[in-house]
């Protein structure tokens, strides 16, 4: 009885160190030099899209912010994390609004459920173009229930709808659920990592990837920040 | 009955000509300046098509009517000279008068087709692709640069697979989902497909022309009256057929030249 009692306790004692000592990445996500300027959208040939939008809408590709930063860029750690296989039990959304996915870029674990919904009034087809995972296109008539969808491979894949050539974004497939994407001003947090070695990866999906390696110890919070090199064209 | 059946052939004749000789069903108002010609073309043809059509169907009337009510004893008289000589007439005039259609259209098919284009023609280059149509201009420099399909990247606006990195004269390269032409001055309007069969058609223009893969074509036209036509894809191409469609903008000089100016600075 009383080597239970101490079980328990040891136990609770182990837990809740390990949750203290739960370490933070986080840092900004910039770029050097001049990147492209966004190429505006015409979507005139799809008004019930076009009246949705009071200005053009210009490509993601590449979205900055102030001070040099860049948005949209996938940080997510490529070695050392230990949950892979651990799939979480909620779903992603993507989302098909005023003809542009929703977010342009979506990461997700390997076998996390990929829920793809239509809030347009016109039909859509989306084309997600994986190497390696299995390929599949679909049709979504408007008021058409989501689409339920995972992939059970880590890969970068293109997605585009076979309606509107201007659409396009990307799902981000990962082995971890440490990830975050880069906000408007460049920054992004990695929580609730254990002591261990890490390999932290960003990736932007024109100027490819960007590794650092960050050591935690304990209940600390490292900076990684990562730098580009923008492209003009 | 017989005659009856008669009667109701030429009423059913009659009745389908109004339609055709009131023109309830004219084509829009033409705003090319080769569109009198492929009207005049339609007008004959229909004309002529129509005359025969209802001298067939009132010689058919005729003989049911004459032939009404015999019975199977009554004896039946030959044509004079037999079916042969009566089948070999139709031949050569049916033929004789396709072949004058034929002879007279070409003039207004050479004029948008097999006629070199002016030499101050503004060349434009019109991309069909599943399912959208997209423009290019030659900007500043007037040329061209190399399209390379293996460059082509959509989500980033660069339908033509251009490489402003590498190729200097693509840089200045105007990019449209809008085909804008000044009113006026004639366009040699370039054709070239990215995947399947599609067809360009502005019916004020007068002008249908399908996008073969493979094969770059060019027609050439002269937009004559200011506003806003619709281009649809007349060749069923996939899917998002039914979603293929662009604008004609015809737009003064001074909205052209503001036109370029504003895409340029894009």
């Amino acid at each position: 009885m009383r080597n239970k009692q101490f079980l328990v306790a040891l136990l609770t004692f182990l837990v809740c160190t390990s949750m203290a000592f739960a370490g933070t990445v986080s840092g900004k996500v910039t770029y050097t030099g001049t990147p492209a300027k966004p190429k505006p959208i015409d979507m005139s040939k799809e008004p019930t899209c076009a009246k949705q939008h009071a200005t053009p809408v210009t490509t993601e590709t590449v979205v900055t912010g102030a001070n040099n930063s860049l948005e949209n860029v996938v940080v997510y750690i490529s070695a050392g994390a230990n949950d892979e296989g651990q799939v979480p039990p909620q779903a992603v959304s993507y989302e098909q609004k005023g003809c542009q996915y929703i977010p342009h870029v979506l990461p997700m674990h390997v076998n996390q459920e990929l829920k793809i919904s239509n809030a347009d009034q016109t039909s859509h087809n989306i084309h997600p173009i994986p190497k390696i995972n299995r390929e599949w296109n679909k049709s979504q008539p408007p008021g058409t229930p989501p689409i339920s969808e995972k992939y059970d491979k880590a890969e970068f894949i293109p997605v585009k709808c076979n309606i509107h050539p201007w659409m396009h974004g990307w799902f981000v497939v990962l082995n971890t659920s440490h990830y975050d994407l880069s906000k408007g001003d460049g920054e992004f947090k990695l929580p609730n990592l254990p002591p261990g070695k890490y390999t932290i990866t960003a990736w932007q999906e024109d100027y490819g990837t960007q590794t650092a390696d960050v050591t935690i110890t304990g209940n600390e919070t490292k900076e990684v920040n990562f730098s580009f090199k923008a492209k003009a064209y | 009955m017989g005659k009856l059946f008669a009667i109701t052939i030429v009423i059913i004749a009659v009745l389908s000509a109004i339609p055709v000789v009131m023109n309830y069903w004219g084509p829009p108002p033409d705003i090319s300046t080769h569109g009198y010609a492929i009207d005049e073309q339609m007008h004959e043809t229909m004309w002529e098509a129509g005359l025969s059509f209802l001298a067939a169907q009132f010689v058919l009337a005729f003989f049911v009517w004459s032939f009404a009510g015999k019975g199977k004893s009554d004896k039946l008289k030959d044509f004079p000279g037999g079916a042969k000589w009566l089948v070999i007439a139709a031949l050569v005039f049916v033929g004789t008068e396709i072949l004058a259609l034929g002879a007279i259209g070409q003039k207004a098919w050479a004029a948008v087709y097999f006629a070199a284009p002016e030499k101050d023609a503004l060349t434009i280059q019109s991309q069909a692709g599943q399912f959208a149509f997209y423009f290019r201009y030659p900007g500043p420099d007037g040329k061209f640069g190399t399209p390379h399909p293996d460059k082509i990247d959509e989500g980033n606006q660069n339908f033509f697979g251009l490489d402003p990195e590498n190729d200097v004269d693509s840089r200045d390269d105007i990019t449209a989902a809008e085909l804008a032409v000044p009113v006026n001055r004639q366009v040699n309007l370039t054709m070239h497909s990215k995947d399947v069969g599609h067809s360009f058609y502005v019916r004020e223009l007068r002008i249908q022309q399908d996008y073969v893969p493979g094969v770059d074509l060019a027609v050439h036209f002269t937009a004559t009256v200011p506003g806003k036509y619709e281009i649809v894809c007349t060749q069923l191409c996939g899917l998002g057929h039914y979603n293929m469609k662009a604008y004609l903008s015809v737009l003064s000089q001074e909205d052209f030249d503001k036109w370029l100016k504003d895409h340029a600075a894009q």
